[in-house]
């Protein structure tokens, strides 16, 4: 009896409980691992674009002066090497995707005023440093050549 | 003799999942000749080797297909690894032949599914895929993504497998297997499936040979030929046996590939139970390539080819990868001359086409 | 555990004149037409024939190293399956193979560009 082979089956699928889950009712859990999107930090990025060169997509840029880091999340892939890349560890995956819109469009984070303040301060200070640097370096050269100068003679 | 005329089948068809264009040439309802032509969905990925630099390409690799993608980018790793000379730690090997083995069991379930679907067992269909789905739950919860897996990298693997994960991997298939027991009693025993199976698209051992056939097809002709024997990855180290039926027919196909979901769950049991314990995951690479090398692996539809030339440029010179869809096309023209009309939806199905593959 | 095989991979650099030869002896071998690809490095195209064995997994390419614009036997007349490859070499590299079984006449892949894997417009006129 072919029919009643399968009998047991069919009796334990109806009264077994649902394997779908009513999606809106019961949220959905992501796992922990899950690569939805990339979010960051924008405060601890140094600009040093090393994302936007990694992005296999080409969906990131970066502009240092100004403090801003894009992304077009609807070229975004999600791959994580972007991720990966960051030397700061700014970048991070979140586990919720992005959301689905009526046209592609880019989303650009702005550095804080304080952090760019800051930031501003230190090139500043660095630059002092710099130029001091250099013009030590060119009275040290200068009284070199001059001391030579004085050998010679 | 009756008459002969041509029926255009695909690239829109119900039963086809991509788009494949064969042209039939028919004689009543038998067919003479089957003339195959694809390129609807040609995307160019090899083209990618001029923009993108090598490491970049891993991601785009694996986006090949959607299927076994993860092979994808394991097979260009592994042929950028060897042009590069280097061994990458023994947990990445494991990692990524478990990885391997669960892309080839959801893989297999999909097609599974899908032939169920084709031949109009549509509770079968979605009891295939309703363990599947368990398959890839298990994939997101090791990688973090369902079917691409970005996990791989030049040099190792981007993610461990935790302990704990590896012992709910363990007792999940223990579920799996459970559930497919079921389901290989309704595939060996039941009546419909052995009516609509068997001795339907015969491919003898000498045609499958001659044709090229890779995987699961030309197991299935009894070619015993698994490229997984070649000893890649942590597979030196796990004790199977290719599968090999010799029928030839789309039973046999069906056969051995359900017998492989099964022959996956033992290797992935092998693996976690000799995984060496916890430690680096990948080894550093310096420079740029520069060399070329060949690398096969056996992904679920059979042999994949990779071929990577570099010249010590971030852009390689040459990327190639042959899928084995398109070892298999010949045998399928071979199949299915000499079929009924009403079998041609079910034969183009048992060679597991991936038309996406194919045209890359 | 299993045996490892796993032997290398051999290549063979064969001048254009033996290839059909060649491709003969490797099928007489039982040896399966794994695969075949070009290349387009230098000016020169370098086509690869690879050859699998089943029983030892060993995988053995000839490599022809040919000028743009010669012309190339082909061997689907040994091997039927190669059909797809040399179309492909054809349509995407614009490698001159002649008497394939069946031509697809560079409609395979239905792409826009004339053979974009290959050499450049400009070095062609150059």
């Amino acid at each position: 009896m072919s029919v009643l082979k399968y009998a047991p089956e069919a009796l334990k699928n109806l009264f077994r409980a649902p394997v779908t889950t009513s999606y809106p009712a019961k949220p959905f859990e992501y796992k922990e691992r899950t690569r939805g999107r990339i979010d960051i930090s924008i405060d601890d990025c140094i600009g040093c674009g090393l994302c936007t060169r990694a992005c296999p997509s080409s969906a990131l840029s970066v502009d240092k002066n100004a403090g801003t880091w894009t992304i077009n999340r609807f070229d975004c892939i999600a791959c994580g090497y972007c991720v990966e890349k960051c030397p700061k560890k700014c970048l991070t995956m979140e586990q919720n995707y992005q959301e689905p819109g009526g046209e592609k469009q880019s989303v650009t984070y702005q550095k804080s005023p304080e952090v760019m303040a800051e930031e501003a301060r230190k090139r500043e200070e660095a630059a002092a440093k710099a130029a001091a640097a250099k013009a030590a370096m060119e009275a040290k050269k200068a009284a070199e050549a001059a001391a030579a100068g004085g050998e010679e003679k | 003799m009756g008459k002969r005329s041509i029926i255009p089948y695909g690239p829109q068809h119900p039963v086809l999942p991509e788009p494949i264009h064969i042209d039939l040439v028919i004689e009543d309802e038998r067919i003479i000749e089957a003339i195959p032509s694809v390129g609807f969905i040609h995307r160019g990925l090899e083209s990618l080797v001029d923009k993108r630099d090598f490491n970049q390409l891993v991601y785009v690799v694996e986006r090949t297909c959607g299927i076994c993608s993860f092979q994808h980018g394991m097979g260009y790793c592994e042929a950028v690894e060897s042009v590069f000379g280097v061994e990458i730690p023994d947990r990445a090997k494991f990692l990524r032949t478990i990885w391997s083995e669960m892309s080839r069991i959801h893989s297999h379930l999909l097609w599974l599914g899908l032939l169920a679907d084709g031949f109009g067992y549509e509770n079968l269909f979605y009891q295939c895929w309703r363990i599947r789905e368990r398959v890839l739950d298990l994939i997101e919860l090791t990688t973090g993504g369902r079917v691409i897996f970005s996990v791989n990298k030049i040099g190792g693997v981007l993610k461990d497998i935790p302990e704990d994960q590896l012992r709910h991997i363990l007792s999940e298939l223990d579920a799996i297997e459970a559930d497919l027991n079921v389901i290989k009693k309704t595939f060996i025993e039941d009546y419909t499936v052995q009516s609509r199976l068997r001795g339907i698209g015969i491919l003898t051992r000498e045609q499958a040979h001659d044709l090229g056939c890779a995987g699961p097809v030309a197991r299935a002709s009894g070619i015993k030929a698994d490229m997984r024997k070649r000893g890649y990855d942590a597979y030196p180290h796990l004790d199977f046996e290719p599968i090999v039926s010799n029928a030839g027919d789309s039973y046999a196909r069906c056969y051995c590939r359900l017998m492989e979901v099964f022959q996956s769950i033992d290797l992935i049991r092998q693996a976690i139970g000799k995984i060496p314990g916890e430690s680096d995951l990948s080894v550093a690479i310096k420079g740029n390539p520069d060399g070329e090398a060949f690398f096969r692996c056996e992904q679920p539809r059979g042999e994949a080819v990779y071929y990577v030339k570099g010249s010590g440029k971030t852009f390689l010179d040459r990327f190639r990868v042959r899928t084995p869809t398109f070892a298999n096309l010949p045998g399928l023209c071979e199949m299915l001359a000499g079929a009924e009309l009403s079998d041609v939806g079910l034969l183009v199905i048992t060679i597991d086409p991936c038309i996406s593959c194919t045209e890359r | 555990m299993a045996e490892v095989i796993a032997p290398e991979n051999i290549l063979e650099e064969i001048e254009l004149s033996d290839l059909l030869h060649v491709v003969m002896t490797k099928k007489k071998e039982g040896l399966r037409l794994s695969q075949a690809c070009a290349a387009y490095v230098d000016g020169k195209y370098e086509l690869s024939y690879s050859f699998a064995d089943d029983k030892t997994y060993q995988l053995t390419t000839l490599r022809v190293v040919i000028d743009v614009d010669a012309k190339v036997p082909s061997i689907t007349e040994i091997v039927p399956q190669a059909i797809f490859y040399e179309n492909e070499m054809k349509e995407l590299f614009g490698v001159n193979i002649e008497m394939i079984a069946l031509d697809y006449n560079n409609k395979l892949y239905r792409i826009e560009e004339e053979a974009p894997f290959g050499p450049k417009k400009e070095e062609n006129n150059g």
